[in-house]
């Protein structure tokens, strides 16, 4: 019986050899939340780029991230928006505020959708949004043409937030953002304390409650079904996610079925 | 010593005193005139919720009938404050339910008001009139419903771009039929279909409805039918304004419009179809208001348009206007006082628009009233920005939102610093501003130097060094907001000029230089100030002072530390000190 380890390195090295991105962008990923591979190499435009992964990254970022570790390239691939390392917004902000901090101007920043720039408030981005869809219905809606603010909530946690999708480019990029935005909740379960005695390292608290993949990222699609976020391509699923929702492992047991069920009839059959 | 007037003498004196700041110089005189000034003040602005508590707002004023209070800051506007920030309103909602069970007026801006918040308005106000929500969120149609069956003498319930949990268009339907007072009813942000005879029934039974903004889901067909029942409104939104092309449903539009005699404001107008434009021809003439800036028309149609409003004093459009229809503004609308132009395709590099500088240019050389401008462009001048200085001296509000951060002067590709500059010369009484491009910290000495009347400014990726800051919080006088995004300054001007801030309502840095290490000193000099530290990375017990913190907020306040900070925020002055 082949084991999900040996099942994902098929599936790799699929990837690895196929040039076409648009066949990878189909195939179904057959790695479960929880397992993972400490390095992936990924073709984009035809050299092999190699994505390390924290070995502390388990489960969380795995369930999302099976596989899909490339990003997208924008604005007709005069940049490419490629971002191969891990918590890469994380990286570069940190780049530009020491550059500031030694009274140096930062380099202009590869071309990315900065937050909150530029100052239109979520109501018109939303509304044009909707317009520019009835507008343009024959034509896929350009990256970035608009803005995907959905809410995002975690079982346990007091209050919701919101992320506009449109600013990350690939399951990365969601994974750490949201890694960051709900570690406070989670320092507030376990207490401070007794994470920073467990190991002294930095690891974010989510990371710690993840080892034991406790929870999992799913989302709801516009027909009202609840899946695990990492099973289609990147677009397909901003194009369909209208809100996340972070749940518990435990109550997540039934979707993982429903959500590949539902991937097979809509793309390519599986290889098993 | 007895007082010169009887007391009853002095209230009388003091209602025709009604602006804010002049009632609160009058009770600054003496004791005697802050004691009659404090049991006579029928309206609080609270601009800070923060800045105050309830329990003092009522303490000093016990016969308050009219209350305005504002919450987050205004970079929450494009999401840069993150949710569980606060500016709660329960709080307020539950002590004035206590202290003033006749209060008439709530008006709100950015707060979290929850459906619990609504109903004990809907039910502790005997007299509860008006209900001004404005970029509020937390609440659902529930707490809608409340308030629609439970306030008796309701005039005006304004949801302007609340975020509302949308459950169903059924609240509508919850105003019963002895409710008639209403005057004004915004529900524009709302998405959901209301019963359209419900609607039709509370139109037809409020005859001193003046504004009606209806969302999207009322049906252009259906439009003629309201108005028929409204014709004395002065203010209208439409709902989406697209249907089938049918010349007998729009003649009946034209119709219902030409009857609406006071209509003088126009909003609305989500999914334009040109077809049915014409209706609109018959009030344009009288229009004082139009707002087309969610309106996807081209050029030529938006044009016909605004050329046929010769009153209008206030237009929000898109940069589908294109310099050509601002330049037909420019000669058709002497009597412009306000101009928004908003751009169709932010995100992409390049516009199909033909919307530029000269544009904005035009519009400042034919109108002559212009005081207040937002413009968004992908490409400006410092001779355009000089030149539109020199036309218009009278310009109180100039915002200019260059979309790509650091664009130099497109001509020269130097900075914008002699451009901003000159408006910031010749007008002197200049209130607002926000700045664009690419933009050094000379352009701050400018406005250190010369906007002496700025209150508000607002900076995104500009500035050198300190020194740009330095420039601004030493020179300007009038200051009460600044806010500033991904500019390097730092801790240098912020610990040379403390005292400035307690003369201010707020300051708002994020992504810049500023250490934890100066917060915690600004905080230790200056005890009056609230100096939180919103970092969303955690640890911030354990970073060592020289670390940067993301987003800083900080505003005077006589309410000490807040209490209901998420985890992600920290107020300095509580900040456990580790030896580090």
């Amino acid at each position: 019986m082949i084991t999900n380890m040996e099942k994902q390195a098929q599936a790799y090295e699929i990837m690895a050899n196929n040039k076409d991105l648009n066949l990878k962008a189909t195939e179904l990923r057959l790695g479960l939340p929880g397992s993972e591979s400490p390095e992936r190499e990924v073709v984009v435009h035809g050299s092999a780029i190699k994505i390390l992964v924290a070995g502390a990254k388990r489960g969380f970022s795995d369930a999302i991230n099976g596989g899909y570790g490339v990003g997208l390239v924008k604005n007709g691939g005069q940049e490419t928006d490629v971002l191969v390392t891990p918590k890469p917004a994380l990286l570069e902000k940190k780049t530009q505020v020491s550059d500031k901090l030694n009274g140096q101007s930062s380099s202009p920043a590869p071309k990315q959708q900065v937050v909150g720039w530029p100052p239109i408030r979520s109501f018109r981005k939303n509304t044009m949004a909707v317009s520019h869809t009835k507008n343009e219905e024959k034509d896929d809606p350009k990256i970035g043409s608009g803005c995907l603010y959905v809410k995002v909530s975690m079982d346990g946690a007091p209050y919701l937030r919101k992320v506009d999708l449109e600013i990350y480019s690939c399951y990365l990029d969601l994974s750490s953002a949201l890694e960051k935005m709900f570690s406070c909740f989670t320092i507030g379960q376990y207490g401070s304390h007794e994470v920073r005695t467990r190991d002294g390292l930095s690891e974010t608290r989510l990371m710690d409650l993840l080892h034991g993949s406790e929870y999992v990222l799913t989302y709801e699609d516009k027909d009202g079904d609840w899946m695990l976020v990492g099973d289609v391509p990147w677009d397909m699923f901003i194009a369909s996610c209208k809100r996340l929702r972070i749940m518990k492992s435990s109550d997540a047991i039934g979707l993982a079925p429903r959500a590949r069920e539902k991937s097979r009839n809509c793309t390519e059959p599986n290889n098993e | 010593m007895a007082l010169s007037f009887p007391e009853e003498v002095l209230e009388h004196v003091f209602s025709f005193i009604t602006s804010h700041t002049d009632r609160n110089t009058v009770s600054l005189v003496c004791k005697s005139w802050y004691e009659i000034e404090r049991w006579c003040r029928r309206r609080v602005f609270i601009g800070n919720c923060y800045a105050v508590s309830p329990g003092i707002m009522i303490r000093r004023f016990p016969e308050v009938r009219c209350v305005e209070l504002k919450g987050k800051p205004h970079f929450a506007d494009f999401n840069l404050v993150p949710d569980g920030w606060g500016g709660y309103f329960y709080p307020w909602v539950c002590e004035m339910s206590r202290a003033y069970p006749w209060l008439e007026e709530i008006r709100l801006k950015r707060m979290v008001v929850s459906d619990e918040g609504l109903e004990l308005v809907s039910k502790a106000f005997k007299n509860f009139k008006v209900l001004v929500l404005s970029s509020c969120e937390g609440f659902s149609t529930d707490g809608l419903a409340a308030i629609a069956a439970n306030c008796r003498n309701l005039r005006e319930l304004d949801l302007r771009e609340s975020e509302v949990e949308d459950l169903s268009g059924h609240w509508l339907s919850h105003f019963p039929d002895s409710c008639t007072s209403l005057q004004s009813l915004n529900m524009s942000c709302l998405s959901s279909e209301v019963s359209f005879s419900a609607l039709q029934r509370l139109i037809a039974r409020s005859p001193n409805l003046k504004t009606l903004r209806l969302n999207r889901a009322v049906p252009l067909e259906k439009l003629s039918t309201l108005l028929h029942r409204a014709p004395q409104l002065v203010e209208l939104g439409t709902g989406a304004y697209s249907a089938e092309a049918r010349p007998d449903v729009c003649s009946n539009l034209a119709e219902a419009f030409s009857r609406c005699k006071e209509l003088k404001g126009l909003s609305g107008f989500w999914d334009v179809v040109p077809f049915y434009l014409p209706a609109i021809y018959s009030v344009c003439s009288r229009l004082t208001s139009l707002n087309l800036s969610y309106a996807t028309i081209q050029s030529p149609d938006v044009t016909k348009i605004v050329t046929q409003c010769p009153n209008l004093q206030s237009l929000s459009v898109l940069d589908y206007i294109e310099d050509t229809g601002l330049n037909a503004l420019s000669l058709s609308c002497k009597d412009l006082r306000e101009l928004r132009v908003f751009p169709s395709d932010p995100f992409v590099a390049d516009a199909n628009v033909s919307l530029t500088e000269q544009g904005l240019v035009a519009v400042s050389e034919g109108c002559y009233k212009l005081q207040s401008v937002l413009y968004f462009c992908r490409q400006m001048s410092n001779s355009a920005l000089t030149t539109i200085a020199k036309n218009r001296p009278n310009l109180n509000c100039f915002r200019l939102c260059i979309l790509e951060p650091r664009a130099p002067d497109y001509l020269t590709l130097e900075p914008l610093d002699n451009g901003f500059g000159a408006i910031v010369e010749n007008c002197k009484q200049l209130q607002r501003l926000s700045l664009s491009g690419l933009l050094t910290d000379r352009v701050f000495e400018y406005i250190g130097k010369r906007a002496k009347k700025l209150e508000m400014l607002s900076i995104a990726f500009a500035g050198d060094s300190d020194l740009g800051l330095h420039h601004v919080l030493s020179g300007c006088d009038s200051l009460r907001k600044l806010e500033i995004r991904d500019c390097p300054f730092g801790d240098k001007a912020l610990l040379a000029n403390v005292s400035k801030l307690e003369t201010m309502r707020s300051l708002w840095m994020s992504s810049c230089s500023v250490s934890l290490g100066a917060c915690k000193r600004l905080s230790q000099k200056m005890p009056r100030l609230n100096v939180e530290v919103i970092d969303e990375q955690g640890d911030l017990d354990s970073r060592p002072d020289s670390s940067p913190v993301e987003k800083l907020y900080v505003y005077r306040t006589v309410a000490g530390p807040r209490l209901d900070m998420p985890s992600f925020i920290r107020n300095m002055a509580q900040n456990p000190t580790y030896m580090r």
